[in-house]
């Protein structure tokens, strides 16, 4: 099935590592799939976590059994107390918190990524459960052959180990949707869920909305000619320009302005507020090149459909 | 030189008559990531999927009619977040315990018959393998066993093996809760590792099972020989009965993996491991359940209780009370909550 590729929006050209999910609403959702280094760093993270809650518990359990002055059988109890402590931290750390938090465990929440479902399914527990006991062979039993003594067995025993156990440890990066062996098993994948903020449309900037419009700038009438030149990817572009503040921006703007304007012929005023000139500019290219697609054409950047066709798909568009 | 822009932008129009929506919904979002759905109180826990279903639709006219880079990526990421909320764990951890109990792992031990026989079947080939081998050469059992042995080897005197079987244990480290609780956590781990390994072609898990059996075998090759076997076999059988079938369906797990990759029917080889790897995962699940009490049960009932009928009374009751369960546990509902994928 591929719910990967089905009813793919006209949008942008796909990146790599985008990946599209259908949701029930029959409406795609597009995804990236995590860094592996995020990835390795969420679990470094956890397993970090993992040995801190362990040793407070049982430190907590031996303080505990010291100060009520407990000896002999029920010292014994203690001591398992803290073997079935240490084992439970161990197995379930991460399925309680994939279970709990919605696919997230504190290193993942740190990091921004997250364990969805491939087909866009609920994350069920048995998919948890699933991809995270494959960790024994992929985590727990590299981190034991590198920490544990070895037992006079061999150099080459230890070595022929860690090279099978390797190949698990480094699968995300042999295939392209980046999974572990977990991730094979369970059906998940781990995407960054990044939070973004709801700006100020930059276009309104350019003129005060009139009774409810963003009307164009009356001192810089462009031509239709002249908002034919550019396409989406030169939009999108001069908005982060605009968007960007810092101490480079003004002069970023400068030249940019000044590339614009030589590339349309710009006939108006040479000595222009720079910012308004590309605001009001933003604005109409924006309006023209949203009426088009409307029309069911989406120009992708200033190259296609140079003689005057219909624009390639997307994808051989490339900048 | 007709002016190109002569109406307003509709994006921007469509973006200020919806974003009141977005920005509630956002809200209501940042909550439940915070505190959790269940913090959110009735009124807005019932907004939440049309606030969702309204900013879908959104994000779907936005990609067909804006250009606004911010809009567009804003609209994905929180389509994601409330789709993560609103189609996110859709049980409680106490419901789904329940429901794992009364339908998930019986019916996932049933659905992996074939594979769970065949791992038993590989743990009795090295029972049998190693018992007569020990049986022909007693030298055998030092390989078999190894430091497994705790001094039950062929050297020990009857008397200590027969000890062995029936002295609850004086020292007070290796006292009874202790001891339970260490071979739980060994067991499970090994389980756990058994199931795992069957993505590597179920090559090694096979091996551990065989391997399993071959300690097995060895052992009661040995007691056999001072004509101890049957109060060996009830020694092991008060935990073993639990135990043992819980490593089979470890094993069994491991070959379900095994069988995904080596024969994925009519699916890519990703979708069978994805959709078998999950049912998989449930078996392991009960299997460490299983260990935990058997785990128990060799701590507590096998050392507490020294009269061979006893202990052959509580294996055979816990046998055949496992089986029962595999048999006919959670049939009586229609058992497709297993396979959550068909029904969306």
């Amino acid at each position: 099935m591929t719910t990967t590729e089905a009813a793919a929006p006209a949008t942008a050209p796909r990146q790599r590592g985008e990946r599209r999910l259908l949701t029930p609403e029959g409406v795609p959702l597009i995804f990236q799939l995590a860094e592996r280094g995020g990835r390795a760093a969420a679990v470094l993270i956890d397993i970090a976590l993992m040995f801190v809650a362990i040793a407070v518990f049982a430190l907590a359990i031996v303080f505990g059994a010291l100060a009520l002055g407990i000896d002999g059988a029920g010292a014994a109890l203690f001591g398992g107390l803290v073997i079935l402590i240490s084992f439970f931290i161990r197995s379930f750390y991460f399925i309680y918190f994939e279970l709990r938090w919605q696919g997230q465990t504190p290193g993942k929440r740190l990091l921004g990524i997250r364990v969805i479902d491939r087909k866009g399914g609920y994350l069920t527990p048995d998919a948890v459960f699933a991809r995270n006991l494959l960790r024994e062979v992929e985590l727990f039993l590299p981190i034991t052959l590198l920490t544990a003594p070895s037992q006079g067995s061999g150099a080459w025993v230890n070595l022929l180990t860690l090279l099978w156990v390797g190949i698990f440890l480094f699968l995300p990066f042999f295939n392209k949707d980046r999974l572990r062996a977990g991730d094979l098993v369970a059906g998940t994948w781990v995407i960054a869920a990044p939070k973004a903020m709801l700006l100020g449309d930059v276009a309104a900037e350019a003129t005060p909305p009139k009774r409810g419009g963003v009307a164009a700038d009356p001192e810089f009438p462009f031509t239709r000619s002249q908002l034919e030149i550019y396409g989406i990817y030169e939009l999108q572009t001069l908005e982060e320009v605009l968007r960007h503040k810092g101490p480079q921006s003004e002069e970023t703007q400068r030249e940019v302005a000044r590339r614009i304007q030589q590339k349309i012929a710009w006939t108006g005023e040479a000595e222009v507020d720079t910012e308004r000139f590309l605001k009001a500019f933003y604005a109409a290219l924006r309006g023209h090149l949203e009426a088009r697609m409307l029309f069911g054409e989406r120009r992708e950047n200033k190259y296609a459909g140079k003689e005057g066709g219909t624009p390639p798909p997307g994808g051989t568009a490339k900048k | 030189m007709t002016a190109a822009l002569k109406s307003p932008l509709k994006s921007y129009e469509f973006r200020r008559e919806r974003e009141k929506t977005w920005h509630e919904l956002e809200a209501l979002v940042s909550r439940a990531e915070k505190r959790g759905l269940k913090a959110l109180p009735a009124d807005d826990l019932l907004r939440l999927p049309t606030l969702y279903r309204a900013t879908l639709s959104s994000l779907s006219v936005a990609r067909s009619i804006s250009l606004d880079q911010n809009v567009l990526t804003y609209l994905e990421s929180l389509s994601a977040r409330a789709y993560f909320q609103v189609y996110g764990a859709r049980s409680s951890l106490f419901e789904g315990i329940a429901h794992f109990l009364k339908h998930g792992f019986p019916a996932a031990v049933r659905a992996a018959l074939w594979p769970n026989l065949i791992a038993a079947l590989w743990m009795t080939l090295g029972t049998v393998i190693a018992f007569f081998l020990v049986q022909a050469n007693a030298d055998w059992y030092y390989t078999f066993a190894g430091d497994m042995a705790q001094g039950r080897t062929p050297a020990a005197s009857t008397e200590f093996l027969r000890a062995g079987l029936y002295d609850g244990r004086d020292d007070p480290l290796e006292s009874l809760y202790l001891f339970a609780t260490f071979l739980f956590s060994h067991n499970a781990t090994i389980g756990m590792f058994a199931f795992a390994l069957g993505i590597a072609l179920g090559i090694p898990t096979v091996l551990l099972m065989f391997y399993n059996g071959l300690l097995l075998g060895a052992m009661l090759s040995l007691y056999a020989s001072r004509g101890l076997a049957w109060d060996l076999v009830g020694w092991l059988s008060v935990h073993g009965t639990t135990e043992l079938l819980a490593i089979v369906l470890c094993g069994g797990g491991g070959l379900v993996l095994a069988r995904a990759i080596v024969f994925p029917d009519r699916e890519t080889r990703l979708e069978s491991l994805a959709r078998r790897g999950r049912a998989a995962g449930t078996l392991i699940m009960g299997a460490v359940l299983m260990l935990f009490v058997a785990g128990l049960l060799e701590g507590f009932a096998r050392q507490l209780l020294t009269d061979i009928t006893g202990r052959y009374l509580i294996g055979g009751l816990m046998l055949a009370f496992w089986l029962t369960y595999f048999a006919l546990g959670g049939r009586d509902r229609r058992h497709d909550r297993s396979e959550p994928h068909d029904d969306d």
